[in-house]
């Protein structure tokens, strides 16, 4: 079409790039002197915590900045071409057909009242003049192209009707429409389940090598970049500190950000005891409170002062690597294999008296099966038989996607529902079907709760100091007011807070010092049992770290039993004592860590095992990638609740997988498995995960 | 889709006998019958005399009953007096008390005799309702397609200055009731003080003949009331509709401005002040009276004033059931569009 | 002496509302120095038209202030009768104007050869009372039965909804006429709506403090005793009224009676305000619902009414005080309609909706006596509703 077709230099050029954003009092820099090159067929990862830019990066490319954005210095070449001086018409022109983009949120970035057929039409006709017949063709090979069942039916639905995992399919196949030469994509997995997401993964690389593009990896996950891209370059407040090619970057990092990083994530090998993680200390900086000199120096552990804060860093290149720059002072004079110092281990505890037990406990709700016009009554079983005991001072991880009912089993355990049927039993006790208003105020403080979302789970409108001591007075601690509030600044103490935050509102504190008072608040009246429903999956990757190590440890002083609701198996790896794998409602596997984590696997595991995105080039893992979507609780399959994603169900001779629910079957002292797979079978099992020989 | 349907007309019913029976009561209560009694006989009535007055039309039965008697599903009260002749609400003047029919109430078709028109009441409201129908069409005709396009343009690019001039402007239209821009238009364009004389300060005349020169004010009156809050309705949910982040994903496929706007925001923008429009219809109601009391426009709302009034009991009853089946059979009408307008309803 | 001329008017009034401008210069002046200590009030002055929004209501507040109970800006006395002076136009000169007596009627005399200056301004203190505190009581209805509609949902939710409904499908003219009639006053309908509108603000005091504070009874108690008390006293002065059905308190007891058709005119407005804050409160609460620091009061044990009014309603606030900026609007708009229709207020009343009534009856030859409080209604609800729009964008900032 277009000199541009025969072009062979850089696909994506960005060169000293600032953008700030302007509001009523002040100007904020987002990006500060950002450069990049995406070659022809080269994908790049942008990886970096929340509120470093990289997603500001992407939407610069894409000259969308909104009303409040500008870009103030450097240029984004495309293919040679400024895109900064082009004209409203020619950006149009280019938007979609020569570079297309992909969201976190694929519900929100489908229209919904258009059928997704007219949505992906809409690409060929407005930049090659496609008729309706030939858009339409093009849209059902595209469709057909991104794996969706049914490609027909598909484009004449309307993206509600889709589940999340098939509407970002969509999204996919709409970047992918006038197959653009740089596709940018913004986390686009964030959303989805760990299955679904190795599944979205897996397209997108191979539809990258069909048609050619580059890309543009925008991720805060380090193992997911490992996976998708070819070179990486790493963000931190608004500046790129390292980029260079992922064995480069991976294996010989050459800025302490990224060495803090790698340490604070947990990799297979890391232990809660004998190799426990390396939190970051301090806190991201705001925008406009960044430090003079190098931005991660406050929180560096090779800061010199004097020298990183009396300039600004440039990026420098690394003396014998290809494309590899750094921006640090010393880089050169840093020890990067020096092992970690004095690293504080600790002894594993062992495990006390059996506290909390649950015998087949089941939980059924009746719902409508439509909400607006009501209609018959359905059953969801959230949770099918489930059977486990949990001692004194243990972590008994609880792992599955959504909708797999581990969230109503901790409602259940709370005394927000009361069970179907089945007890739970504290202390000898039965309390599966008292709800909590029913409960003593011992029981209440007993069993407590740490919440996922810490932009939530505080009251907006009242002090952290007071929200601790509401807590205290409810669970009847301290006689005077007096007694309460310094029993609160000890549990601040306790969190590693500064005394002075009780005074705060909860919109002054970050992210993970939220999370720090609301574990700080389940503690509080000295609580047996603590369920954690996913307290840091939410939080940026060097929060996590601390905030998990601060759980740990104010565990093993008080003795606590936890239960560590989580869909991330590498952090489950790290921290448990047992793990119980769940899917749609039933228990599929369970055992002590090592058992799950080691063959013989049930299938599930198995492939959630394989779907987990692991930082380290010395990691081979076995490929395998489950076909469909979890189905939904409200329409489960017959038989086993795994048989229609499963791999290994041709193995089991006449159907009984479609036929019968499996019995739990116990493999080993402590580990059981809900599988109708021979014992041969599942013998043969090889490990998904294997760090390759050195 | 049906099932929905069915339990709506069922809620539906079960509030308009609600709500007539509330009017039901509050006009029978017995300070309004006796006022009933003295307007029917004289005011200078014993006690006795109006009690009997009462009693002789069925109008000391239980409440229950009475109501029964007025919808029509009550064989309605007879009265046998001295002579042995037999009155009641089925016996029209003239007519055998054996060939009357035992049911008469609005089921039936008989909605009674207004004391103040001197006129079946079914007559009066069919006449009233038609004259403030013609007033509605046009208000309707200018109000919904102004305040659209006022809240498309003003939401279409949030905070720029068509957006803060046109929001002004509608704010300035919800601030101003109608008897207040009802007053200021007659002061301005059909005052002698003023002298421009453009328009006629009553409406009267457009009972018979409407034309631009009787007619406008009264219909720009209603409409601009009602405008300023559908726009600004418009406005808040385009503004949201094009900060959302599928219009962002259409304008980074390369989608052109008017398209974008034409195509992908207006129709999920419309769903909220759809709702909004028609569930305007109590309110505008309310915009009905007080200007055809402003402009002397003999509609329904005039007819309600003067039923209320004038303490005409069958009359006020007949507007009450009729404004709520209005009301009703527009929140209805809403409800379906929603459902229509919004595919995540529909399919779900 | 000369009529004065439109200028010499004008000037004439910015002269008499002299305090106010003083009065407003004066909250300006505090308000902008310290705007970034004062929240989200502070940030209003960010906004040029939440600035005039504020400006406007101020203005009719301090007017109403000024010259209701501190009878300072009016020229007249608002009822006097002044022979010669009947639909007189603006700037006549009092004939026979005595010594003390201010010498003009500003904005003309009525067709009862009333003061029409003196009358928007005593009309106003009767608007600014009774608007805020009635769309004040509504908020209480609305608030202690929206929270535990959606908290509960189920039965409780579709029965208090539907009653709701019923009020919104209820064309409010027609309550009003229904209501305000003389006949149905006379029943005590309206004092027994009262009884019951009335009682919420108590049990909502109740709620809210003996949740909060159940955990400390040393200090809750002689709290509940001491608010309820004044509580109960103020409901029991403010129903009972001599000359109504519901006439209880001996009259030494009974702290005020509430003049005329003012009452009934209250609970009408009340009754029609309410289901729909009702509405929005429910709205509201049924997202916050959702929040895991709800969740977190829940699995600590805490009383449902504490959650709903400690945990959930604080939160609710900013959507909140934007609708009660703009309900008081309303509520000034309906205030005006129910005088408009002469409905409910004495016949003699300043209140804008009846003069605008009045005034409409010779609106084609005299203009004066209509306008003046028409413009002041219009001024006043504009000022409510840009406040409420600058409020909404500013909260919505940063």
């Amino acid at each position: 079409m277009t000199a541009s077709d025969d072009y062979d230099g850089p696909i994506l050029e960005i060169e000293d790039l600032s953008i700030s954003f302007f509001t009523r009092l002040r100007e904020i820099p987002a990006v500060m002197d950002f450069s990049c090159k995406v070659m022809p067929g080269e994908a790049m990862g942008l990886v970096g915590e929340s509120g470093c830019g990289k997603s500001t990066v992407a939407l610069g490319v894409m000259q969308d900045l909104g009303v409040n954005g500008r870009v103030v210095g450097g240029t984004i070449k495309f293919k040679g071409r400024d895109l900064g001086k082009m004209s409203m018409e020619e950006l149009r022109d280019l938007r979609g057909s020569e570079i297309a983009m992909i969201y976190q949120e694929p519900m929100a970035s489908l229209n919904p009242a258009m059928k997704i057929g007219k949505q992906l039409m809409e690409v060929p006709m407005i930049h090659q003049g496609a008729s309706k017949e030939e858009a339409y063709a093009r849209a059902l090979e595209v469709v057909t192209d991104v794996k969706l069942p049914d490609p027909k039916r598909m484009l004449n639905s309307f993206p509600h009707q889709l589940s999340g995992g098939q509407q970002q399919r969509i999204v996919i196949a709409m970047a992918l429409m006038s197959k653009p030469s740089l596709l940018i994509l913004d986390e686009p997995t964030t959303a989805l389940d760990v299955t679904v997401e190795a599944a979205v993964v897996d397209l997108v690389k191979e539809l990258g090598e069909k048609y050619g593009t580059s890309m543009l990896f925008i991720s805060h996950n380090l193992g997911l970049v490992l996976e998708t891209c070819d070179r990486l370059c790493v963000m931190y407040s608004g500046e790129a500190v390292e980029t260079g090619s992922i064995e480069d970057v991976f294996d010989q990092m050459q800025h302490p950000y990224t060495q803090a990083l790698f340490r604070s994530i947990p990799l297979p090998g890391a232990d809660k005891n004998s190799r426990p993680l390396v939190a970051i200390p301090g806190n991201f900086p705001l925008p406009h409170e960044r430090p003079p000199g190098c931005n991660f120096g406050p929180r560096c552990d090779y800061f010199e002062e004097g020298r990183c804060n009396a300039q600004n860093i440039p990026m420098t290149s690394v003396k014998g690597f290809d494309r590899h720059r750094s921006r640090c002072l010393r880089f050169e004079e840093i020890d990067w294999d020096a092992p970690l110092a004095a690293v504080v281990t600790n002894a594993k505890s062992e495990p006390g008296e059996v506290i909390l037990k649950m015998d087949n406990l089941k939980k059924y709700y009746e719902v409508s099966a439509n909400a607006l016009f009501g209609g018959s009554k359905k059953v969801v079983k959230a949770n099918e038989t489930l059977s486990f005991e949990a001692r004194e001072g243990e972590t008994l991880a609880i792992v599955g996607e959504s909708g797999c009912g581990k969230s109503t089993f901790a409602k259940v355990l709370m005394g927000l529902e009361t069970a179907t049927d089945g007890g739970i039993t504290l202390d000898g006790a039965s309390i599966g079907d008292v709800p909590i208003e029913a409960r003593g105020t011992d029981l209440v403080r007993s069993v407590q709760m740490v919440f996922q979302n810490p932009f939530d789970t505080l009251n907006p409108s009242m002090t952290v100091g007071n929200q601790i001591i509401r807590a205290l007075e409810i669970f009847k601690i301290g006689k005077t007011e007096g007694e309460r509030r310094s029993r609160m600044l000890e549990l601040l103490d306790l969190v590693k807070l500064p005394r002075e935050f009780a005074g705060r509102m909860p919109r002054q504190l970050s992210g993970g010092q939220k999370q720090r008072v609301g574990i700080a608040r389940a503690f509080a009246g000295g609580a047996r049992i603590v369920v954690a429903d996913e307290p840091v999956s939410a939080l940026d990757v060097s929060v996590q770290a601390a905030v998990t190590d601060l759980l740990m440890e104010i565990q093993r002083e008080e003795k606590t039993t936890l239960l560590f609701i989580s869909h991330d198996l590498s952090i489950v790896r790290y921290l448990s004592d047992r793990v119980m794998v769940m899917y749609l409602g039933h228990v599929v596997e369970m055992g002590d860590t090592d058992q799950v984590f080691s063959p013989p696997y049930h299938p599930y595991t198995e492939a959630l095992l394989s779907a987990v995105p692991i930082a380290d080039t010395s990691i081979e893992k076995e490929h395998i990638v489950l076909e469909g979507d979890i189905p939904s609780a409200m329409n489960p399959p017959s038989g086993c609740p795994f048989q229609t994603r499963c791999r290994w169900k041709d193995q089991v001779p006449g159907g009984l997988c479609d036929k019968e629910v499996p019995p739990m079957r116990r493999l080993a002292e402590g580990h059981e498995v809900k599988c109708h797979l021979s014992d041969e079978i599942l013998a043969r099992m090889t490990p998904v995960i294997k760090i390759a020989a050195e | 889709m049906a099932f929905f349907l069915l339990r709506r007309l069922g809620v539906m019913l079960i509030t308009a006998i609600c709500l007539t029976f509330i009017v039901f009561f509050m006009t029978n209560l017995h300070p309004n019958l006796e006022k009933l009694a003295k307007t029917q006989g004289n005011f200078r009535m014993t006690d006795e005399a109006v009690n009997s007055f009462l009693e002789r039309n069925g109008y000391t039965q239980p409440l229950a009953v009475k109501y029964g008697e007025w919808i029509g599903v009550l064989p309605s009260h007879r009265d046998t007096d001295d002579e042995g002749k037999v009155t009641g609400r089925c016996i029209q003047p003239g007519m055998d008390a054996e060939e009357a029919p035992e049911y008469c109430g609005i089921l039936q078709g008989n909605w009674g005799y207004s004391t103040v028109f001197k006129e079946p009441v079914e007559d009066i409201i069919g006449k009233r309702l038609a004259l403030t129908g013609k007033l509605m069409f046009w208000v309707m005709m200018l109000m919904v397609p102004g305040a659209l396009i006022l809240g498309v343009l003003a939401g279409m690019r949030e905070g720029s200055r068509t957006d803060r001039s046109l929001s002004t402007l509608s704010i300035s239209m919800t601030a101003t009731p109608e008897y207040v821009s009802g007053v200021l238009f007659i002061a301005i364009f059909s005052s002698s003080a003023v002298g421009l004389k453009w328009f006629k300060g009553t409406a009267t005349s457009a009972m018979e003949d409407a034309n631009l020169e009787n007619f406008l004010l009264p219909v720009v009156t209603i409409a601009l009331y009602g405008m300023g809050y559908i726009a600004r309705m418009t406005r808040a949910s385009m503004a949201e509709v094009m900060t959302s982040q599928y219009i962002r994903t259409a304008r980074l496929k390369g989608v052109s401005f008017p398209n974008i706007v034409m195509k992908h925001a207006l129709r999920n923008a419309l769903i909220a002040p759809f709702t909004v429009i028609m569930l305007q219809f109590p309110w505008l109601l309310n915009g009905v009276v007080i200007v055809e009391t402003i402009f002397n426009y003999k509609g329904f709302g005039w007819t309600l004033v003067q039923a209320a009034g004038n303490n005409d009991i069958e009359l006020l009853m007949a507007v009450s059931v009729v404004s709520v089946i209005v009301v009703l059979v527009t929140q209805l009408i809403s409800d379906i569009g929603y459902v229509y307008l919004n595919p995540r309803i529909r399919l779900s | 002496m000369e009529p004065l001329s439109t200028f010499q008017v004008i000037l004439k009034i910015l002269l008499i509302l002299t305090p106010v401008w003083i009065g407003l210069a004066a909250i300006f002046a505090l308000s902008i120095t310290y705007k970034r200590r004062l929240g989200l009030f502070g940030k209003l002055f960010d906004s040029p038209i939440g600035m005039i929004g504020f400006a406007l209501v101020m203005f009719w507040v301090l007017v109403a202030v000024m010259g209701g109970p501190l009878d300072m800006l009016v020229t007249h006395d608002a009822l006097g009768q002044v022979s010669g002076m009947k639909n007189k136009v603006p700037g006549t000169p009092l004939a026979g104007a005595e010594e003390g007596e201010y010498a003009w009627y500003l904005l003309g005399g009525d067709n009862l050869a009333r003061d029409v200056f003196s009358r928007v301004i005593k009309g106003s203190w009767i608007v600014v009372q009774i608007a805020p505190l009635a769309t004040v009581f509504a908020f209480m209805v609305g608030i202690t039965l929206g929270l535990p509609a959606a908290y509960y949902g189920g039965k409780l939710d579709t029965v208090i909804s539907f009653l709701a409904n019923l009020i919104l499908a209820f064309p409010v003219i027609l309550l009003f006429y229904l209501l305000v009639t003389p006949e149905i006053v006379e029943t005590g309908l309206p004092s027994y709506m009262a009884m019951c509108l009335f009682v919420f603000p108590l049990i909502f005091l109740f709620l809210l403090l003996n949740s909060k504070f159940h955990t400390r009874p040393a200090l809750r108690t002689p709290l509940l005793i001491g608010v309820l008390g004044v509580g109960l006293w103020l409901y029991f002065s403010l129903i009972s009224d001599k000359g109504t059905p519901v006439s209880f308190m001996p009259s030494w007891l009974d702290l005020f009676d509430i003049p005329g058709g003012i009452l009934v005119i209250f609970v009408s407005v009340v009754f029609v305000n309410s289901p729909t804050v009702f509405r929005i409160v429910r709205g509201l609460a049924l997202d916050i619902k959702t929040r895991d620091y709800v969740a977190a009061a829940q699995t600590r044990g805490e009383g449902a009414w504490y959650i709903m009014l400690w945990e959930i309603l604080p939160n609710t606030r900013g959507p909140l005080i934007v609708d009660f900026c703009l309900r008081i609007g309303y509520t000034t708009i309906l205030l005006g309609t129910l005088g408009f229709f002469g409905l409910g207020m004495p016949p003699e009343s300043p209140d804008w909706g009846s003069t605008i009534n009045e005034g409409r009856k010779l609106l084609s030859i005299y203009l004066h006596p209509a306008l003046p409080p028409a413009i002041a209604l219009l001024t006043l609800v504009l000022g409510l509703n840009l406040l409420a729009d600058g409020l909404r964008e500013e909260s919505l900032k940063d």
